[in-house]
């Protein structure tokens, strides 16, 4: 009797403490802090960026002539024009292996499936530096021209598994018996999939597919290490500007930069929560 | 004879290996006949969902065969099986529209659209579904969604329907319309109906033969009436309808006749299908609508008390407690003047007609 009360009541005293956890007193300052230390900087510069004046500190007025120059500035316009080619080139490889990779793991169990799973999530642990350089180390050995192809093939390595993630968790809320209707009123595989599979896995595609594009958009150590000359992207084009000294004009495309990762992460989240649930 | 619309030979099913492996199907023969309403009738877990899997192609047999209208079907993939299923679970496709939905298979068949059109349009009614062609799977209730599955599967008008329990989650009104109707269609349209339920009821109602299951094997095939009324095993005397058994001592029998006594002493000639033996202990399965009640008497073979009656309106259910030992229920029809009531207490002797009594295999 004394231990089933006992029993009952542990769980109600787990519950208490967690609970006491959430109440701690300086939480909220403390979060306020956090998130302050976080954001701030990037407030900052995105006000620095309509600053007239040249000197960061001192605010004498708004104007958007920062972006104007920073727009007719050839070399920025070269270097966004290659970070856009690359990341919609690693976009589309990597989510293209990422649906078939998550299609060939969802098909049967078979040994060794926790494995793929965990060397399919590995560039997501590995230090980027020691990625960097070995694929740096890897082209070299190959022989292969630094340039455009180099980034994209590495960034299509990192990309596959953010594009996986969603795809995967998609696959995973999809009921089995889908296939197996669509299999049961003679579609063949090819059918099914263009049919039945792709369009209740869109959401999830789409979703990786942005993912991908701001991880290869926003990626700096790997295309340091793996590109060559004339294939410069703009994380590192601002690199070799800041060393230079920060101007309102790195700023102004910084400020660029961030809007269009925060359309991109917002659609992907859009997407991920999807439209049709099954 | 003609040839089976389906049938499995010695087809065995083991999901797993080693400590958890499961016996889902366990030696199954059964022969389907062309243009049949054939049932696999079972408690929850028998093997009823695998065996309609493995027709389908869904899952390979791990040793036996399945044919289709004679032909081994092992090597066919489920997209080229004449079959369609109405899954236990619907498995609509949520992104399709109603129509689009029933529409799918004649779509990959290649139709036109005009024959699609039309053909969904009249299944759609037939499932009393009309109206709700556009909707989307999500925005149907659930009896709704199990009509829809049916329709997709009939429209394509296949040899061989598999139906997966299709009525279990129509309330009571709609289940008998829809029994009546899937029963219309079947003799009409000549399709090979393979039907699963565990509602017996709903088994004798429709079925032209029923082939009881369990723990992965078929225990009996027949008609509803043989089923019903000539159980040869325990399980199916006991899962399909009430039934009382008595254990009785074969005292002589031969060429399918045997002499056995009762508990209480008294004997009783009775056919048998099983080649008893004299000296063996037989159990006797006995309805209780097919034994009578008696005032005591010689002609009775057995005696006991009533302990209880149930009255029905239509019928009287009675709970004997035999001096034997052990209950026996009676059930009478109450036309009235043509019976007398027992009172509760009072001594009865319970008359077995021959015919009412089926000695059972095991
Ligand atoms: N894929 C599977 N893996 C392992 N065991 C399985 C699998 N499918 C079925 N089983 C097992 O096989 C047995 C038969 O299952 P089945 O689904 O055929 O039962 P059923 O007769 O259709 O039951 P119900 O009336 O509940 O639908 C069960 O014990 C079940 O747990
Ligand atoms: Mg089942």
């Amino acid at each position: 009797m004394a231990e089933a009360t006992a029993a009952r009541a542990a769980p109600a005293r787990r519950r208490r403490k967690g609970f006491q956890t959430r109440r701690f007193p300086g939480l909220a300052t403390f979060s306020a802090i956090f998130f302050g230390y976080l954001y701030l900087p990037i407030v900052i510069l995105v006000a620095l960026s309509f600053n007239a004046n040249r000197t960061a500190t001192i605010w004498t007025g708004f104007t958007t002539g920062w972006y104007g120059r920073a727009l007719a500035n050839g070399d920025m316009l070269q270097a966004a024009g290659n970070s856009l080619t690359i990341a919609v080139s690693a976009m589309v490889l990597s989510t293209v292996l990422a649906t078939l990779g998550a299609l060939g793991m969802s098909r049967r169990r078979f040994r060794g499936r926790t494995g793929v799973t965990a060397l399919l999530s590995l560039p997501l642990i590995v230090p980027e530096i020691v990625t960097a350089v070995a694929t740096l180390l890897f082209f070299v050995a190959l022989g292969l021209q630094l340039g455009l192809a180099t980034v994209i093939l590495a960034h299509t390595v990192f990309c596959i598994p953010f594009a996986y993630l969603p795809i995967r968790a998609r696959l995973e809320d999809m009921d089995p018996a889908l296939r197996e209707a669509a299999a049961d009123l003679y579609a063949n595989e090819w059918k099914s999939f263009l049919r039945v599979i792709l369009p209740l896995l869109l959401p999830g595609i789409l979703s990786g597919a942005m993912l991908a594009f701001i991880i290869s958009l926003d990626d700096f150590v790997i295309t340091f290490f793996t590109a060559g000359a004339g294939s410069t992207t703009l994380p590192v084009y601002i690199f070799s500007l800041i060393r230079m000294g920060v101007t309102p004009e790195v700023n102004a495309i910084s400020a660029l930069m961030l809007l269009i990762s925060i359309t991109f992460v917002s659609l992907s989240f859009v997407l991920a929560s999807g439209k049709h649930r099954i | 004879m003609a040839v089976s619309a389906v049938e499995a030979q010695g087809v065995t099913k083991v999901f797993g290996s080693g400590a958890g492996e499961v016996r889902a199907l366990d030696e199954v023969d059964v022969a389907i006949r062309q243009n049949e309403f054939f049932t696999l009738l079972g408690p929850s877990g028998c093997g009823k969902t695998t065996l309609l899997r493995l027709i389908a192609g869904f899952e390979q047999p791990t040793s036996g065969e399945i044919l289709l209208e004679g032909q081994p079907i092992a090597g066919t993939p489920p997209f080229r099986r004449p079959v369609n299923t109405v899954f236990q679970s619907y498995a609509l496709f949520p992104h399709m529209s109603v129509a689009q939905n029933v529409g799918f298979g004649m779509e990959m068949l290649g139709k036109d659209r005009r024959t699609i059109a039309e053909t969904v349009e009249r299944t759609l009614d037939l499932v009393k579904l009309g109206g709700l062609a556009g909707r989307k799977p999500a925005q149907l209730s659930g009896g709704q969604q199990q009509r829809v599955a049916l329709a997709r599967a009939l429209a394509n008008r296949p040899k061989v329907l598999l139906l997966d329990e299709p009525l279990s989650a129509l309330d009571l009104k709609l289940r008998k319309e829809m029994q009546i109707e899937l029963k219309r269609l079947q003799g009409e349209t000549g399709i090979t109906f393979v039907f699963v339920t565990h509602d017996q009821e709903e088994a004798l109602t429709m079925s032209d033969r029923i082939a009881v299951m369990s723990a992965g094997r078929i225990l009996q095939v027949g008609s509803p009436t043989e089923i019903y009324e000539k159980p040869t095993r325990r399980f199916v005397a006991d899962f399909i309808g009430e039934t009382n058994f008595l254990a009785a001592e074969v005292v002589a029998g031969e060429a399918g006749s045997l002499r056995v006594r009762l508990p209480g002493g008294r004997e009783l000639s009775v056919l048998d299908a099983f080649e008893h033996k004299p000296g063996q202990t037989v159990t006797l399965a006995v309805r209780p609508e097919r034994a009578e009640l008696a005032e005591g008497g010689a002609e009775a073979q057995l005696a006991g008390r009533v302990e209880n009656l149930v009255y029905f309106g239509t019928d009287t259910t009675y709970h004997v407690g035999l001096e034997a030992g052990g209950g026996f229920v009676v059930r009478l029809q109450n036309r009235e003047g043509a019976r007398r009531r027992h009172e509760v207490g009072a001594s009865v002797g319970i008359r077995l007609p021959a015919e009412a009594v089926q000695v059972l295999r095991d």
